[in-house]
């Protein structure tokens, strides 16, 4: 019961930290440093519960009677509420820091207030649903994040691009409220409640199904699942950098623990389900990535990452989805600790990522890949960190991303040589997984090398200065934590362990650990090995770049003899061939200008991956849709108070129907 | 006999490498009807690097000498997982393969990082090709991974292709005879051998590897060279471990057997080079693909 007492706590306290800053000066710095003292505060108390109810879960929810239809105020922290809280928690507090320095009240006296508001009340919303045991509250605290994430990444609203993307997530976010609705009432009218566990293990086949593929697309939408994402570029371009890092790190995740919640309480699942998720989650991965390649801003393509590592987590939880339908533990305990583990691992490497963008962005004033170059010189920190982060995104060894990479992998190669026909899955998302990695790794020697190798391509990047203490120490922090979980993987494995179980329930045979299943002290030995490795070839360059003479000499570069920073090969470039193979999904867009002439004049060429979902898919149906739908401009003419009418007109029907019923 | 196997296999993992790179060129230098230089001239190049100095651009950060260090570093881990002659790699479990072609691919990133570092769009493209290729050539390698797991059951290289290789070719000849084929084609592409790129050009817009390294110089030259040359041993290991039953002989006529099946397989390379001209750039992805459906289909013909 404690446990549920302090986080309730850390809720109200996250939800009203930016409030107190409304009463304050525009250009004053109080509210600001209260907003992220009181986020810390709740930061501190949420991970208190969620590390106590690790080691000794409370028995019992706290329920309490709520007046309204359908609900409870029913509320638990499990194993696997602890291990989103946990992730909430670091990720808002650390966002919260980098804040101070990256988006001040000072320079941004009209919208610093009210991005403090909404940054406590996603918090809030997040710790909410994750702990949530009804459906009502779940929804509630579902919609106050879908809300707050709404006004948070149009805190820039003067801005047009800004404002269209902000639309976009509002109406991917409501359509995806829309399943979860759907899926709600078909929850209650299988069920005859809407508490969370009341799910019966002899639930009719239709009816199941129906709750599966209702959650699949609702949550699915959060997720940013491919083809659902379409919202999410743009979404998480466009929002400041630690809003990015919070949404991309963690937002996207409550799709993720809806689908965990979901199928928890469900045993014995059908075939497909697994099957599904398995094939969902390599098409979202390979496509995620291939989409990446192609795009010249460094947060849209962070954004499509996301899509991809979405992909792999979701793979996870496909394989322990099938492996409860085949009974197989093994298949259980990998999948599932490698879909949670990547859950902790993206928003820790993904967070880093943005923040160091973030960084970039604050020094340089620019997304565009292209036009930075040479930061590691102006910026050694922020592209130390950056290259931590791409490491780890590419499941390299020593970091972190290998080490949920290698629970998925071996869930897989499990699955693919059962002698079911189900193998198949895991037998084409193996090499799935193996493409996406190669993948990843172009993409991001891509953009560490033209965002920090080489020479500045325009003059304002060569003015780039360090970032400050506040926005460096908060991305220092997530780059040990993605080191201390690739080396220290034995220590994580417990808390993997018992978040399986409790995903499994207490009810079903004793699993066998992560320590019986996967290598994991001669994984993290050798990264520790290669981790020493690395380190003493540091001090090697050190002693080797002091005894040699300061380099007089250009690039050599076969005898060239002036090579000029322009000359370098773009992201563009680089990304070409990969684009190009893939140009038949991919549609990649290249103006390219006419030489009609002997002396053709100034010419220009630009090229863009659009996102070819939304701009060759959904934007040419709702067209056509709108076409179709003209005659309901009858009833629907932009006059509010006639809305209010029709609302009022449906709940006094909707009244008389029940009392007939 | 384990300490002394282990001893082994890092003496050979450590000196063996360049010569088969010698015995590579001097194959090439018989077919063209050429003297070629001395089977040990690798070994003389390595001892020639060490001794000279290092020159770096003004363009460049410390990336630009953790490129070799890391390349090295980590193709001597992924050394460890690789089982030699039928024997027990030092390094073996459950999930290793996931391990080795990680190894590789970490020390890829800093190599491209590498390249890219000097700020040279001729090193840039190089560093593009090379991203792109190995990216088409990691499914192969799983693919087979796949076969490999499937047919034998296990989930680590040595007991992939270890001791018990023998019964997976009677279980499973036609599917791993795919494999073979696959990794074949992919140990020429990652290696940068012909057909995929020229080893021995270094003006030619066609280049992947050796264009990413031309502004090193000196000793990390001659890392990037050993480098590579251990991951070519590597690769020729793993093939050799595929149709080569070794585990079932006597342990000291399995070394012997392996050095001089490696010598065959540097053979084998040599003349796929001197009888092949090197494809167009544009037929390489046709070519890593086809090698991909190759190894695919060895996993289809283990449906059962």
């Amino acid at each position: 019961m404690m446990n549920e007492v302090i986080l309730i706590v850390a809720i109200v306290v996250a939800g009203v930290s930016g409030l107190p800053g409304l009463l304050t000066l525009r250009d004053d710095r109080s509210g600001e440093r209260l907003a992220t003292g009181l986020i810390t505060l709740a930061g501190v108390l949420a991970s208190v519960a969620a590390v106590s109810a690790l080691v000794a879960e409370s028995p019992d929810e706290l329920g309490r009677a709520w007046h309204v239809p359908g609900g409870r105020f029913g509320v638990h922290v499990d194993a696997l509420s602890a291990m989103f809280i946990l992730q909430i928690a670091v990720l808002s507090v650390l966002g919260a820091w980098f804040g101070l320095e990256y988006w001040p009240q000072r320079d941004h006296p009209q919208n610093g207030r009210k991005l403090r508001v909404f940054y406590g009340t996603v918090t809030a919303g997040m710790l909410l649903l994750v702990v949530a045991r009804n459906g009502v509250l779940f929804l509630a605290g579902w919609e106050t994040m879908a809300l707050s994430a709404f006004f948070l990444l149009s805190t820039e609203d003067d801005k047009p691009i800004v404002r269209s993307s902000g639309f976009f997530y509002l109406l991917a976010a409501h359509a995806g409220t829309l399943c979860l609705l759907a899926m709600f009432a078909v929850f209650e009218v299988a069920t005859g409640t809407l508490d969370l566990d009341a799910w019966p293990a002899a639930l009719a086949s239709p009816l199941r199904d129906a709750i599966f593929v209702l959650a699949l697309c609702g949550f699915g939408l959060k997720a940013g699942l491919m083809p659902l994402h379409v919202w999410l570029p743009g979404a998480h371009a466009n929002a400041p950098s630690h809003v990015s890092a919070l949404m991309s790190g963690v937002l996207i995740k409550m799709g993720i623990y809806g689908l965990v919640r979901l199928t928890a309480a469900c045993d014995a699942p059908p075939l497909w389900w697994g099957e599904t998720l398995i094939v969902a989650g390599a098409v979202s991965g390979v496509l995620g990535v291939a989409f990446a390649i192609g795009q010249h801003d460094l947060k849209r393509l962070l954004a499509y990452h996301s899509v991809e590592n979405i992909g792999i987590i979701v793979m996870g939880l496909g394989v322990a989805v099938l492996g409860r339908s085949l009974g197989r533990p093994e298949l259980v305990a990998l999948g599932f600790a490698g879909a949670m583990l990547h859950v902790w691992n993206h928003g820790l490497f993904k967070g880093l990522l943005f923040l160091s963008a973030g960084s970039v962005l604050h020094a340089t004033g620019t997304r565009e890949i292209d036009r930075l170059g040479g930061l590691l010189r102006r910026m050694p920190l922020t592209g130390l960190a950056f290259l931590v982060g791409a490491v780890a995104i590419c499941g390299l060894p020593p970091l972190n991303g290998l080490i949920s990479e290698l629970f998925v992998y071996l869930g897989l190669f499990r699955t693919a040589t059962l002698n079911d026909p189900t193998w198949l899955a895991g037998g084409l998302a193996a090499p799935a997984l193996a493409l996406i990695g190669a993948l990843a790794v172009a993409c991001f020697v891509k953009v560490f090398g033209v965002v920090f190798l080489g020479q500045p391509r325009t003059p304002d990047v060569s003015l780039a200065h360090e970032a400050g203490p506040l926005m460096l120490v908060p991305m220092a922090l997530l780059a040990a934590t993605c080191v201390f979980i690739g080396v220290g993987a034995p220590l994580v494995a417990p808390v993997l362990d018992a978040a399986v179980a409790a995903w499994v329930g207490t009810a079903a045979a004793p699993l066998p650990t992560l320590g019986e299943l996967a290598p994991l002290l001669p994984v993290s030995a050798i990264s520790a090995v290669l981790l020493v490795a690395i380190l003493l070839a540091g001090a090697w360059i050190v002693r080797a770049s002091r005894a040699t003479p300061p380099p007089e000499l250009g690039t050599w570069d076969c005898g060239y003899a002036s090579p000029s920073p322009r000359m370098q090969y773009t992201a563009s470039s680089f990304a070409d061939l990969i684009v190009d193979l893939t140009g038949w999904v991919l549609r990649p867009l290249s103006h390219v200008p006419r030489l009609d002439r002997v002396f053709p004049s100034d010419a220009s060429f630009h090229s863009h991956v659009p996102d070819i979902v939304l701009d060759k898919m959904l934007i040419p149906a709702f067209s056509i849709i709108r076409r179709i739908m003209t005659w309901l401009h009858l009833i629907q003419h932009g006059k509010l108070h006639i809305y209010l009418l029709y609302i009022l007109g449906i709940v006094i029907a909707l009244l008389f129907w029940w009392r007939s019923m | 006999m384990n300490y002394i196997n282990i001893a082994i296999h890092l003496a050979l993992a450590l000196a063996l490498p360049p010569l088969a790179l010698g015995v590579i060129n001097k194959t090439k230098a018989a077919v063209a009807g050429r003297l070629g230089p001395p089977l040990l001239q690798p070994y003389f190049d390595l001892a020639k690097l060490l001794r000279k100095s290092t020159v770096i651009s003004q363009t460049t950060s410390w990336v630009f000498l953790a490129g070799p260090a890391i390349g090295l570093v980590t193709v001597l881990l992924a050394s460890l997982f690789v089982p030699l002659g039928g024997h027990v790699a030092p390094l073996s479990f459950e999930g290793d393969f996931v391990l080795f072609a990680y190894m590789l691919g970490l020390g890829r990133f800093f190599t491209i990082l590498a390249a890219l570092d000097t700020g040279s769009a001729f090193e840039g493209m190089g560093a593009a090709r090379e991203a792109t290729f190995s990216a088409l050539a990691e499914p192969a390698l799983f693919f087979g991974f796949l076969v490999l797991a499937r047919a034998s059951g296990a989930y680590s290289l040595t007991a992939m292709l270890g001791p018990t290789v023998l019964a997976t070719w009677t279980a499973a000849g036609a599917a791993l005879g795919a494999v073979v084929v696959s990794w074949f084609i992919i140990l020429l592409a990652e290696n940068s051998r012909i057909p995929f790129d020229d080893p021995n050009t270094h003006l030619e817009l066609t280049m992947i590897h050796e264009v990413m390294v031309l502004d090193h110089s000196g000793p990390p030259f001659g890392m990037i060279l050993y480098g590579a040359s251990i991951k070519l041993f590597l690769f020729c290991a793993l093939i050799i471990g595929l149709i080569a039953p070794l585990g079932a002989l006597d342990p000291w006529l399995a070394w012997v057997a392996f050095v001089g099946l490696v010598l065959v397989v540097a053979v084998g390379i040599g003349l796929v080079e001197s009888m092949m001209a090197r494809l167009r750039m544009t037929q390489v992805p046709a070519l890593l693909i086809a090698s991909c459906l190759v190894a695919a289909f060895g996993a289809v013909l283990l449906v059962r």
